[in-house]
């Protein structure tokens, strides 16, 4: 009893790390290839490390009340428990370090990879500075934009492997030895299309939009609350990516699979992202209520009449 | 940061380092040496190569870059951008206005010397300096974080009462909140 605790927090402790540190090194990654593309040699690719550590030394972090305060520890809180409820490695019935796999399923993450955003909103809100909620208000109503999609395509799979757990669906695809996205393809290009929404790349940057909402919620967030928004972002972005190899793509087996699958499927929104320019708020979400949306209708349309 | 010692500790060596190698900077591109900054930042002279990166908003900023003259009237939103500021905070003065005026030496509402409002790190010369003086100017500031010597915020703090005199002196209408910086 007093051992397999030891190995919960050692499991726990290994999963963060990872995820931070393959977090922060594809945003450096992402860093130099935005770079690359404009013809610039580009900063390297452990800038983000010095940029985290270099906020976490700041001396002072001005913040305007409580819920301010509070609002970057949610998002790391939502970031974290996200990451404690997906099997990062596994294969033919072994899984590394199951911290929390087996007690959650994907309905509740969907209700937990929100908690976050819904966190810095509230947060962002107390700013009282107007470019924080005008960037609140866009982030909310792409989310809403986004969202549609991606619970259809969630649907469809979930029908598809008649159950709602992540470690069941991994199972189903063990056993049939396809992936997810081979037997629902609609789904998973409904899942993608959203995906380029739930990463806040170009196009659909437009709740940050550097040049003209002053990096929206998070203009007045500074030194520290910052590294620590930064820190969850990098593991909510590991997140994303392995929740979708996890579901689609069969898992990986190993660090080096783990880290092919979701570089590649990271590439999907970066390399959209550079060559695009920024949508509108209503461009943005009309994009995902279009054929996104249709796409998904049509996969759970076509788990239904093929199973 | 030095501390009594007048040495560095291993901690501050490290958080010196990340510091170096990550300037977040606040271009304040009221002059005319505004249109350096970009070709100082995009594919031609890339500074995001020494980690030098252009942030939105001066909470997330670490170095004020004051580009050109400033009027009385700019003076007073510098100096509340620079309170707004998280520290350690670095200030460039940027061009000859920021250091003798320029020439607008004999105008009636610049201010002449930048320092005797907001402590100056590291001033970079010439009217206007090209993209090789600014990086280089960002590099000789790199070199006194790294030192330790980069300290203009603490400076800012001991001898406020005489800064903010400075401030009242040239800003007649002065209603400036109090920030808990």
């Amino acid at each position: 009893m007093d051992n397999s605790i030891w190995i919960s927090i050692l499991g726990f402790l290994a999963t963060v790390v990872l995820a931070f540190t393959v977090g922060v090194f594809y945003g450096g990654f992402v860093r130099k290839i935005t770079a690359r593309i404009q013809n610039r040699v580009g900063p390297p690719v452990y800038q983000n490390f010095f940029d985290i550590v270099k906020l976490y030394s700041k001396k002072t972090a001005v913040n305007h009340g409580w819920m301010q305060h509070l609002a970057p520890a949610l998002a790391i809180t939502a970031s974290v428990t996200s990451l404690m409820f997906i099997p990062i490695l596994n294969g033919q019935g072994w899984i590394w370090f199951e911290n929390l796999n087996f007690k959650g399923d994907l309905i509740f993450l969907l209700y937990m990879m929100v908690f976050g955003s819904l966190g810095m909103a509230l947060g962002a809100g107390q700013t009282g500075n107007p470019h924080s909620a005008i960037g609140v208000s866009r982030g909310l109503s792409q989310m809403v934009g986004y969202e549609i999609p991606w619970v259809l395509a969630l649907v469809a799979i979930m029908m598809q492997a008649h159950t709602t757990s992540i470690t069941g669906l991994l199972e189903y695809q063990n056993a049939n030895g396809t992936w997810m996205m081979f037997e629902s393809p609609l789904a998973f290009i409904a899942a993608l299309m959203a995906m380029l929404g739930m990463f806040h790349y170009a196009p659909f940057d437009v709740p940050f939009a550097p040049a003209e909402l002053a990096s929206g919620p998070a203009s007045e967030f500074g030194g520290k609350y910052l590294a620590l928004m930064m820190t969850s972002g990098s593991i909510f972005a590991f997140v994303k990516l392995v929740l979708i190899v996890d579901i689609f793509m069969g898992g990986a087996s190993n660090l080096i699979m783990l880290v092919v699958k979701t570089f590649l499927l990271y590439m999907v929104p970066v390399l959209y992202g550079i060559v695009s320019p920024r949508y509108r708020t209503e461009q943005s979400i009309r994009y995902f209520w279009g054929w996104p949306t249709l796409i998904g209708v049509l996969g759970v349309l076509y788990v239904v009449f093929t199973r | 940061m030095p501390n009594d010692k007048k040495s560095q500790k291993i901690v501050d060596i490290i958080q010196n380092a990340a510091r170096k190698h990550s300037l977040f900077v606040l271009a304040y591109g009221t002059g005319c040496g505004a249109i350096e900054i970009p070709p100082t930042m995009t594919s031609k002279y890339d500074a995001e190569r020494f980690g030098i990166r252009g942030m939105a908003t001066p909470r997330q900023a670490d170095v004020l870059l004051v580009t050109g003259y400033l009027a009385t009237k700019t003076l007073k939103r510098v100096i509340r951008a620079y309170e707004q500021m998280q520290d350690p905070k670095y200030v460039i003065g940027f061009g000859s206005c920021t250091i003798n005026g320029g020439m607008y030496w004999d105008s009636y509402n610049t201010i002449k010397l930048l320092d005797k409002y907001i402590p100056v790190d590291v001033y970079i010369n010439g009217c206007m300096p090209r993209p090789e003086a600014v990086i280089d100017g960002f590099i000789e500031l790199q070199g006194l974080i790294k030192d330790g010597k980069a300290n203009g915020a603490e400076k800012y703090k001991e001898n406020l009462d005489w800064y903010r005199a400075n401030q009242k002196k040239v800003i007649k209408n002065w209603n400036m909140p109090d920030y808990n910086w």
